[in-house]
């Protein structure tokens, strides 16, 4: 059969395992008695399994199996959770985002990964000291297990029921997974085994599974005068069940002395997941349907050109004037509104799936540095286009790597400081209005004003004059600039020549916003700022000469009529006083070039945002605020400083979109 | 073996082009075009083409020849070209002809024209058709740029 029309599924999902794979693996690095994320792991492991075998790819199989075999015992606790394990461990991890990412990128060359299936399989065998009986074995529990699943309360029935000279029995019954009335088996179980004894626990609880609110197993705690024969006997009376295993209970002080109640006769393996499985199975069960991004990409766009029609439709109602039309327009508008809302909601993507890849790379990193951090990340479940999404990663990676490498001091620098020794990363998404803001915070050295000066001066950025002389805010944003980086040394981390422009340029490029604020010893905060959408913007429509220019609503802080007589001459930059400050102008007539020359007698000033920076851009109308979609203006005009893009008014002219960050 | 070709022929400032055919996506009338400020000069604008933003070149400005008047045959010819959709100005768009790959002779240093954007002089009767490198003309911020 031909696999290929399935790959790119089988990659996004493989790449969503293992994305689990090492979530779960760090969180059990923090908790290793949390043995709840082993069966995640476990599952995880499995599928990945079983999956890549379907597809053919034998590597990844064999891989994931010996990982699998290592899970087990790990949950059985033959070896313990030590860090050369979960070196291992992430170490797979690790390699099967490599065999996957040889497979997208179409490499033939199978990884090799025979150095890790044999430490795995070292760690395999190094955990077998419980000796080989104990693997045929691991299809039961042992006694003092079995005991320590009962509560205090059932504890004492068995007890009493053991002196009374009663068994008590742990039985492990699966259903045929075919069975469709699982509820209906399971009560059949009960009763027939009720009419001879009690039961005086199941897993899952009654009520679920008279729910039918369960996997494909259960384990019940049976007291009873019966043998085992006779249980087994009455248990096969029942279709479409099978009795995997029974052991006999005994009380805690009797374990010891009662080994014998061990089943050895039972061949098949005992699958703990099918019991966890119900409770993990119940955390995420969400109706989904997997799209392709294109379809939503041409769906959003339908909605775009709808937008624009509509648009036009209110134009024309609004010079022609006809009653009924009215109304409807007001209807289609609310409809508009709600399909744009819909399918922007349908792009969204949770940042969670960029987030998720940080505190591994924190925790390699923190360790290839020497340094102690605790990554705090919070907001994981706010969303953003998927578009953005997608673009995001890097510049945040670069933010993450910076605080580690530079921001955090050394253990020994912050044990001096007085610091805790534990440096506090902490990364942090949340929605503001049309925006998103990302924050990426470290509680370490911070940015030395002094060392941006002499490290621009030497990179021949600027004059030392001219740096001494600028506020704080304005030194800061000198780290952004191409050729500046704050590294004193070069180190395999940050510092290969590309420097915080890059993530300046890929915000900007997102139609977003980066700055930082930074207080000596006790940290640096970047903060990006991102549009939610790319695709339909709020805009200011205005007028230059003959041109209409539409603002992003998202940087416009004010605007305001202006005199000709108000505007003043300082060093040769038109400034004019606003509510006491000078807010300087940029005339967009000048700026761009506009055609015509004939004064307007009245002029107004839009007052921008650039970063911290404010701007009085001055034009002849504001003509109003319009619902825009932004269309790129092809690979051929892009890149044009001062032009974001294009839009298609309602009046079928097309509108230049102007680019704040890069027109000033 | 000589193959056949179709191609658009079109005036420029009194002299004959003509594009491959299977380039052209559709002809269209002069039309409102906004500026893009800051772009190549031989750019006019952008026009909207039926909900898309697509850029125009001027030829006469990408070619160097004096900038064009807008008269009634003034038309804009839409190319698609590498996926990119991309519109031409041109002074008279005249026929639609076919052309024998042997009646194409090398480009020789005989146009107005820089040499870059020219693939082949078609000869027909006694009409000489200067017949376009469209990767190169309508390829921007390549060099030929002369802004």
């Amino acid at each position: 059969m031909d696999m290929s029309q399935y790959l790119d599924l089988f990659l996004e999902e493989a790449a969503e395992h293992v994305q689990t794979l090492n979530q779960n693996l760090l969180k059990l690095e923090h908790n290793p008695e949390r043995i709840d994320l082993l069966d995640e792991i476990f599952r995880a492991a499995h599928t990945l399994k079983g999956m890549s075998a379907t597809m053919g790819y034998d590597s990844i199989a064999g891989l994931t199996h010996k990982m699998e075999n290592l899970f087990d015992m790990l949950r059985e606790r033959k070896i313990s959770l030590d860090a050369k394990v979960f070196n291992c461990l992430f170490k797979s991890a690790d390699a099967l985002d490599g065999m996957l990412e040889g497979i997208r990128e179409g490499e033939t060359e199978p990884v090799n990964v025979d150095t890790i299936v044999k430490e795995l399989g070292m760690l395999e065998n190094g955990g077998l000291e419980v000796g080989s009986e104990a693997v045929q074995n691991d299809e039961t529990k042992k006694d003092t297990e079995l005991w320590d699943e009962l509560n205090e309360y059932e504890q004492n029935l068995v007890k009493t029921a053991i002196e009374k000279g009663f068994y008590v029995w742990r039985m492990f019954i699966e259903i045929h997974p075919e069975c469709l009335m699982k509820g209906v088996r399971a009560f059949m179980i009960f009763k027939s085994l009720e009419g001879r004894g009690e039961i005086i626990k199941s897993v899952p609880a009654v009520q679920d599974i008279e729910d039918e609110n369960f996997d494909k197993s259960l384990v019940l705690y049976y007291i009873s005068a019966d043998s085992e024969e006779s249980i087994r006997k009455e248990m096969n009376k029942i279709s479409e069940i099978k009795l995997k295993n029974i052991n006999k209970i005994s009380s805690k002080s009797e374990a010891s002395d009662n080994n014998s109640s061990n089943n050895n006769g039972i061949k098949e393996r005992k699958k703990p997941e099918g019991i966890v499985d119900i409770s993990g199975k119940k955390q995420k069960i969400h109706q989904t349907v997997r799209v392709d991004i294109n379809r939503l990409d041409s769906l959003m766009s339908l909605v775009g050109e709808l937008v624009i029609n509509k648009t036009r439709l209110e134009q024309i109602n609004s010079s022609n004037k006809i009653e009924d039309l009215n109304e409807t327009i007001e209807r289609i508008n609310s409809i508009t509104g709600d399909l744009q809302t819909v399918v922007q909601n349908a792009r969204m993507v949770a940042i969670e799936q960029v987030f998720n890849r940080f505190p591994r790379m924190v925790r390699d990193l923190a360790k290839d540095l020497g340094k102690e951090v605790e990554l705090i990340v919070e907001g994981k479940e706010t969303e953003l286009d998927r578009t953005v999404i997608d673009e995001i990663g890097d510049p945040l990676v670069h933010l993450l790597r910076n605080a580690l490498d530079h921001g955090l001091e050394s253990t020994q620098e912050r044990m001096a400081a007085g610091k805790n020794t534990c440096g506090v990363l902490q990364l942090k998404a949340k929605q503001e209005g049309n925006h998103v803001i990302i924050s990426v915070e470290d509680d370490g050295r911070g940015i030395e004003l002094d060392s941006i000066i002499d490290k621009a001066v030497k990179n021949g950025l600027a004059a030392r004059t001219e740096l001494e002389s600028m506020d704080e805010r304005e030194l800061l944003s000198i780290i952004f600039e191409p050729g500046f980086s704050t590294s004193q040394e070069i180190t395999d981390l940050s510092g290969r020549g590309v420097g915080l422009d890059v993530v300046k340029n890929k915000i900007q490029s997102l139609s977003g916003d980066v700055y930082v604020t930074t207080k000596k010893g006790q940290g640096t905060k970047f903060t990006i700022k991102l549009p939610l959408t790319l695709a339909i913007i709020q805009a200011l429509l205005v007028r230059s000469g003959k041109e209409v220019y539409a603002i992003p609503l998202a940087n416009i802080d004010e605007t305001t009529s202006l005199e000709e007589q108000h505007i003043k001459n300082i060093q040769s930059q038109q400034v004019i006083l606003l509510r006491g400050s000078v807010l300087p102008l940029l005339d967009l007539r000048k700026a761009l070039s506009v055609p015509g020359s004939e004064k307007e007698d009245e002029l107004y000033v839009v007052v921008v945002r650039k970063g911290e920076q404010q701007i009085g851009l001055v034009v002849d109308e504001l003509i109003g605020q319009q619902e825009i979609v932004i269309n790129s203006l092809g690979k051929h005009l892009s890149g044009i400083p001062g032009i974001a893009g294009a839009s298609i008014l309602g009046d079928g002219k097309v509108s230049l979109i102007l680019d704040i960050a890069t027109l000033i | 073996m000589s193959k056949e070709m179709q191609y658009v022929a079109f005036n420029l400032n009194e002299e004959e082009y003509a594009a491959d055919i299977l380039a052209v996506q559709e002809i269209i009338r002069w039309t409102h075009i906004t500026r893009v400020p800051r772009a190549p000069s031989y750019v006019k604008g952008v026009i909207n083409l039926r909900g898309t933003v697509v850029p125009i070149i001027s030829s006469h400005l990408r070619f160097n020849l004096p900038e064009e008047e807008i008269t009634d045959t003034t038309r804009i010819i839409v190319f698609k070209i590498n996926g990119a959709i991309i519109g031409m100005t041109v002074d008279h768009v005249t026929e639609v002809l076919q052309l024998k790959t042997d009646e194409i002779e090398k480009p020789q240093a005989m146009s107005t024209i820089d040499e870059e954007f020219i693939s082949g002089i078609g000869k027909v009767d006694d009409r000489l058709l200067i017949i376009l490198n469209l990767d190169n003309v309508l390829s921007l911020g390549k060099k030929g740029d002369k802004d």
